[in-house]
C-alpha cells in the first residue's frame, strides 16, 4: 500500500515535470514565430540600398535629420524630411506630432515601412534625448533609476494607431 | 545525485556566459557613421578669433593620423573627457577641435577652464561638419590617418580606460 | 579632527560588511551559531547608521561627497534631496542593503518556529548575499567617494528627477526584490536543514506575500508615472526596463500560489523551492539589467562593463550556489503528497504553469534581440507586437481558471455544486460580451473575450466574498483575483474603446471626438521656477456643459536644457481625457494630439486592490501562523477547507 501510494507519487511527478516542460516548450513555440513574425530590424539608409527588407515589414530606419530637409504639407501634421548617414539617404513622411528633440542634424529614429517607390513611411519617431552622449550616471538618472520610466530617456511620439 | 539536478546549474552557467559576452558591447541604435573607410568629408570652418580654423585639406598632409574631436562648451560628458584628451595630446597625437553649435566666449571659457589640448579649433555653428563626418552627437571623436581616410569612430566620452586602446589604434594607421 | 558624518558613514558601511561576513559564517559551526541573530541585528543599524549619513550629506548639500556634487543641488526642493539618495547608481545599490539589511533585522527578531539552526542558516544566506552587494559596494560603486577640493554647487538640477511618481517607484520595487532574497534565504536553510514542509511553507509565505504586493505598487507606480510623464498616452511599453520589473513578480506570483499548495497539502516541494530561487535569480537579473545598461536602447551608451560584470558575477555566483545546494540537497527532500487533477491543487498548478509560460514569453521576447545581434549582429527591436500577440491570449485563459479555482476543494476532485456556483459568472461575462458587440459594436474577439473573462472573475471573486465563513485569507484572494479583474477590465477598455484623433488647430477652432467638442482656446507661454513653457488651454465639453480643461505644455528647461511635453489629463468618469501639445506648423496653427481613454483608471485601481489583497493575506498569514503556534496540537491534522 505505501509502496503503491509513493510509486503513483512519483508518477504523479513525472506528469507535473512532463506538463512543466510543455509549458515552457509551448511558450517557446508560441514565442519564436511571433519573434520571427514581429520583431523590428533597425537599418541604416545605406543598409537599406545594401540589404533592402522585405516589402511591406516594419522596421526601424536610423540616422539624422538632414540639414534643410524638414518640410511640412498643407495638413499641419504631415512631415516629410530626409534621413542620412553620410553615405546615403532616405526620404521620410510621418503625420503626427514630432518629438521634443526632432531637429535638423538631430538622431532619429523611425518605424514604418519602406514603399515601392524607396520613400519610408513613418508610424513612429524617436529622437535622441539630447545632443551629448551622457556618461552612463547621468543617462541611468534621467529616468531609469529603477522602472518602468526608461523610456523617459528618449523622446517618442506616434502616429494615429489605426 | 542524478545528472538532471545540474540542468538548472548549466542552464544558468549558459546564461551567465552569454550575458557575460555581451556585456562588452552594449547593443542599442546609436548610429553609426558610413564615413568610417571613407576619405574625410570636404569642409572649411572658421577659428577662434586669432587661431587659425580647420578644414578637410588640413587632415590627411602625408603625417601621422591625427583625432579629431567634436565637442561642446555645453556638454557635460565634454569636460569628463578633458583629461583623457589631455593625456591622448601628451602621448604625441595631434588633436583637432570642432566646436558645435556653440559661441566663441563659451568655447574661450570651456578651454581656460578644462584644458586646451588642440592644435586647430574650427567652429560648426550650424552642424554642417558634424553632419558630413556622420556624426550624431558630441564628444565624438573621430581617427583620420596620414591620407586623409577617417579609419574610427567613437561616440561618447572617451574613459580612462580607452586612452590606450586609442593610442594602439592611432599607431596601427601611422 | 572630528571625522565627518560622510566619513563615519563610510565607516559603518565597512563595519556592516564585517557584520555580514559573520552572518554568513555562524550557521558553520555550532560555536557561532549564537553570534549569527546579534550580528543581523548590528548590520541592520549599521546599514541604517551609513544610509542616514548620506541622507544627512545631502540635506548639508556635502559636495565634498562626490555623489551629492553630482546628483544635488542647493536649490532642490527639501523631499527631493531625501529622495535624491536613491535617484543614482550608488544610491539606489545603497537604498538596496539598507532593505536588505532591515529584512536581516526583521528575520533575527520575529518568531520563527523552525528552530535556532534554521534561522542561523537563513540569515547566513542573508549575510552572503549583503556580504556579495557590500562588496558590489565598497570596490565598484562607493556612494561615499571624495572630491578635493569640494566643488562650490552640485550638478544636480534635473527636472525630471523631480517627480514623485518617479521618486517613491523605486524603493517599492526594491521591497519587493528585497522580499524575494528572504523567501530566498528560506529556502536555501531549508534545503540545507532537509526541513521542506508545511511548518517551512508557513513562515515563508507572509515573506513571499509582502514581496509580490510590493513588487504590484511598484510596478503599479512605474506604470502609472510612465503613464502622465511621458505623454505618449499609453501604460505599458515592454520596455527591457519594464519587463525586468515584470518577470521576477511573474515568478513571485507562481510562488505565492504553490507555497499554499506546500503549505495546506504538503505537495509541490522541489517546484516551490526552485521558484523561490527563480525569483531571487530573476529580481537580480532585473537589477542587473537596469544597472548594467546592457538591454536600454537609445541611451544604454556609455556602459561602464566594470560594474555590469560584478552585478552579473553576483547574481552568477549566488543562484549557482543555491542551484548547487538544491542540485546537492533536494534528494533529500521528500516526496510530497498527491492529489487529484481536478482538485484545487492541481488547478493550481496549471496556473503556475501558465504564469511560467508567460515568464519564459516575456524572457525570451527581452533578451532575443541580445541573442540575434551576438548571432548574427542584426539589431533589432522586440515591441508590443510581440509580447501583446503571445501573452494576451495566456493571461485571458489564466483569468478564466482563476474564477474555478477558489471553489475547488483541496485533494479531492470537482464536486456536483460547482457548475451551479459557476453558472452566474458565466451568464454575466456572456452578457458583458454581447452587451460590448450589440451597443457599442465591439467586434474584436480578444477584445470581446476580455470584456467576458474581466466579467466572469470579477462576478466569481465577490461571489467568493459573499460566501459564509469568510477568512482574511479568502478574502485576500478574493480582492486580489477582483484587483486583476479590474486590471484586465482597464486594459481592454482603454485599448479598445479609445479614441484618438491627430488635428493642427488654430486658436479658437476645434473638433469633436467620441461625443465630446474640444476647442483650442489660447496659446501661452507660461514660466516656472526654472523652465517656461508654451501652454495650451483645451476646453472640453459634452452636450453643451462643459466637462474639463486641459492644459497640456511643451516645456523647456533652462538647466541643464531640456525639452519635456507634459500631457494635459483629466479625469472624466473612470477614464481619461489626455491632450498633448505639438508644435506651431509655421503658419499660425498648432499640432493637438488627443485621447479619450475610456476605464483606463481601472488598471491602477486594480493593482492597487491586488496589493491590498495580499496584505490582507498577509494578516490572514500571520494570525494563522500564530494560531498554530498556540495549539500545536491543530497543526497535525491537515486542514482541509472543504468546498461546501
Amino acid at each position: 500500500m505505501a509502496a503503491e501510494v509513493r510509486r503513483s507519487a512519483r508518477n504523479q511527478r513525472l506528469v507535473l515535470a512532463g506538463l512543466a516542460l510543455a509549458a515552457v516548450v509551448g511558450a517557446g513555440l508560441l514565442a519564436i514565430p511571433a519573434l520571427e513574425d514581429k520583431a523590428t530590424f533597425f537599418y541604416a539608409p545605406s543598409d537599406l540600398a545594401a540589404n533592402p527588407p522585405a516589402p511591406g515589414a516594419r522596421i526601424r530606419l536610423g540616422g539624422l535629420v538632414k540639414d534643410g530637409s524638414v518640410s511640412r504639407e498643407n495638413d499641419g501634421l504631415t512631415l516629410v524630411f530626409t534621413v542620412t548617414d553620410g553615405a546615403r539617404e532616405t526620404r521620410v513622411r510621418y503625420t503626427g506630432l514630432v518629438p521634443d528633440l526632432f531637429r535638423e542634424g538631430q538622431g532619429v529614429v523611425a518605424t514604418g515601412r519602406l514603399g515601392p517607390d524607396g520613400g519610408f513611411a513613418a508610424e513612429e519617431l524617436l529622437a535622441k534625448h539630447d545632443e551629448t552622449y551622457m556618461p552612463p550616471e547621468v543617462a541611468k538618472s534621467l529616468g531609469r533609476a529603477g522602472g518602468a520610466g526608461a523610456a523617459g530617456a528618449m523622446h517618442r511620439t506616434g502616429s494615429l494607431s489605426e | 545525485m542524478s545528472p538532471a539536478r545540474l540542468l538548472p546549474l548549466l542552464a544558468l552557467a549558459a546564461l551567465g556566459l552569454f550575458l557575460a559576452a555581451n556585456l562588452g558591447r552594449p547593443q542599442q541604435a546609436t548610429i553609426r557613421s558610413a564615413m568610417v573607410g571613407k576619405p574625410v568629408p570636404a569642409f572649411a570652418l572658421p577659428g577662434l578669433g586669432d587661431r587659425p580654423g580647420l578644414a578637410s585639406t588640413d587632415l590627411g598632409g602625408g603625417e601621422g593620423p591625427v583625432l579629431v574631436n567634436f565637442f561642446a562648451s555645453w556638454c557635460l560628458p565634454c569636460r569628463v573627457e578633458a583629461p583623457q584628451l589631455k593625456a591622448l595630446a601628451d602621448a604625441g597625437i595631434p588633436i583637432h577641435g570642432i566646436a558645435l553649435r556653440d559661441s566663441p566666449e563659451d568655447i574661450r571659457a570651456f578651454l581656460a577652464r578644462h584644458g586646451d589640448p588642440f592644435r586647430r579649433i574650427g567652429l560648426d555653428r550650424d552642424g554642417q561638419a558634424a553632419i558630413a563626418f556622420g556624426s550624431s552627437g558630441v564628444p565624438e571623436t573621430f581617427l583620420v590617418d596620414g591620407r586623409g581616410v577617417i579609419r574610427l569612430q567613437h561616440q561618447g566620452e572617451i574613459r580612462p580606460e580607452q586612452v590606450a586602446e586609442i593610442l594602439r589604434e592611432a599607431r596601427r594607421w601611422r | 579632527m572630528i571625522p565627518s558624518p560622510a566619513e563615519l558613514g563610510h565607516l559603518a558601511l565597512w563595519l556592516a560588511a564585517a557584520t555580514a561576513l559573520v552572518m554568513a559564517a555562524a550557521p558553520l559551526h555550532a560555536a557561532l551559531a549564537g553570534l549569527a541573530r546579534p550580528a543581523a541585528v548590528t548590520h541592520g543599524l549599521l546599514l541604517v547608521a551609513a544610509y542616514a549619513a548620506m541622507t544627512h550629506a545631502f540635506l548639508v548639500s556635502d559636495f565634498s561627497v562626490s555623489l551629492v556634487a553630482t546628483n544635488s543641488h542647493t536649490a532642490k526642493p527639501l523631499l527631493y534631496k531625501v529622495t535624491g539618495v536613491w535617484a543614482n547608481h550608488e544610491g539606489s545599490m545603497l537604498l538596496w542593503v539598507l532593505i536588505l539589511g532591515l529584512a536581516g533585522l526583521a528575520v533575527a527578531l520575529v518568531p520563527l518556529p523552525l528552530g535556532p539552526a534554521f534561522r542561523a542558516r537563513t540569515l547566513g544566506s542573508l549575510g552572503v548575499v549583503a556580504l556579495g552587494f557590500l562588496a558590489f559596494l565598497l570596490f565598484a560603486s562607493n556612494p561615499f567617494a571624495r572630491l578635493d577640493p569640494a566643488p562650490p554647487e552640485g550638478l544636480g538640477l534635473n527636472p525630471l528627477l523631480q517627480d514623485p511618481g518617479l521618486a517613491f517607484h523605486p524603493p517599492t520595487l526594491y521591497l519587493g526584490y528585497v522580499g524575494l532574497v528572504v523567501a530566498f534565504a528560506l529556502a536555501v536553510a531549508a534545503l540545507l536543514d532537509g526541513k521542506v514542509g508545511p511548518a517551512w511553507a508557513k513562515a515563508t509565505r507572509p515573506w513571499v506575500t509582502l514581496a509580490w504586493a510590493f513588487l504590484t505598487l511598484g510596478i503599479a507606480l512605474g506604470s502609472w508615472w510612465a503613464y502622465y510623464e511621458l505623454g505618449w498616452g499609453g501604460w505599458w511599453f515592454w520596455d527591457p526596463v519594464e519587463n525586468a520589473a515584470l518577470m521576477p513578480w511573474l515568478a513571485a506570483t507562481a510562488l505565492l500560489h504553490s507555497i499554499r499548495v506546500l503549505e495546506t497539502r504538503d505537495a509541490l516541494r522541489n517546484w516551490t523551492l526552485m521558484l523561490a530561487i527563480a525569483g531571487f535569480a530573476l529580481s537580480m537579473l532585473g537589477t542587473f539589467i537596469v544597472r548594467s545598461g546592457l538591454l536600454t536602447s537609445v541611451h544604454a551608451f556609455a556602459v561602464d562593463p566594470t560594474r555590469g560584470l560584478f552585478l552579473l558575477a553576483l547574481l552568477v555566483g549566488l543562484t549557482a550556489w543555491a542551484l548547487l545546494v538544491w542540485a546537492l540537497r533536494a534528494p533529500k527532500v521528500a516526496e510530497g503528497a498527491r492529489f487529484a487533477a481536478t482538485s484545487r491543487e492541481g488547478l493550481l498548478v496549471v496556473n503556475n504553469l501558465l504564469l511560467m509560460a508567460l515568464l519564459a514569453i516575456v524572457f525570451i521576447g527581452t533578451l532575443y534581440p541580445l541573442a540575434l545581434e551576438a548571432w548574427n549582429g542584426r539589431q533589432i527591436s522586440v515591441g508590443p507586437p510581440y509580447f501583446n500577440a503571445t501573452t494576451v491570449p495566456l493571461v485571458l485563459l489564466l483569468a478564466v481558471l482563476m474564477g474555478v479555482g477558489p471553489f475547488l476543494a483541496w485533494k479531492r476532485g470537482a464536486t456536483k455544486g460547482l457548475g451551479r456556483r459557476l453558472l452566474l459568472p458565466g451568464l454575466l461575462a456572456t452578457l458583458a460580451a454581447l452587451a460590448m458587440l450589440g451597443l457599442l459594436g465591439v467586434t474584436g474577439v480578444l477584445t470581446l473575450l476580455g470584456f467576458a473573462a474581466a466579467a466572469w472573475l470579477a462576478v466569481a471573486s465577490l461571489q467568493l466574498l459573499a460566501r459564509r465563513g469568510l477568512t482574511l485569507g479568502r478574502a485576500g484572494t478574493a480582492l486580489a483575483h477582483l484587483g486583476v479583474a479590474l486590471t484586465i477590465l482597464g486594459a481592454t477598455a482603454s485599448g479598445a474603446l479609445q479614441r484618438e484623433a491627430l488635428v493642427s488647430l488654430r486658436v479658437g477652432e476645434g473638433f469633436e471626438i467620441a461625443g465630446f467638442t474640444v476647442t483650442l482656446e489660447d496659446v501661452a507661454p507660461k514660466a516656472g521656477p526654472n523652465w517656461t513653457a508654451l501652454e495650451a488651454t483645451l476646453a472640453v465639453q459634452r452636450e453643451g456643459a462643459p466637462v474639463a480643461t486641459l492644459r497640456p505644455q511643451s516645456r523647456t528647461y533652462t538647466s541643464p536644457p531640456m525639452e519635456t511635453t507634459e500631457a494635459g489629463i483629466a479625469m472624466w468618469r473612470a477614464g481619461d481625457l489626455y491632450g498633448v501639445l505639438g508644435k506651431p506648423d509655421g503658419s499660425g496653427r498648432w499640432q493637438i494630439h488627443f485621447w479619450v481613454k475610456p476605464l483606463i483608471h481601472f488598471i491602477w485601481w486594480g493593482a492597487l486592490l491586488m496589493a491590498a489583497g495580499g496584505v490582507l493575506a498577509l494578516g490572514g498569514a500571520l494570525r494563522f501562523a500564530q494560531l498554530g503556534r498556540r495549539r500545536p496540537a491543530a497543526r497535525a491534522a491537515p486542514v482541509p477547507l472543504p468546498a461546501e
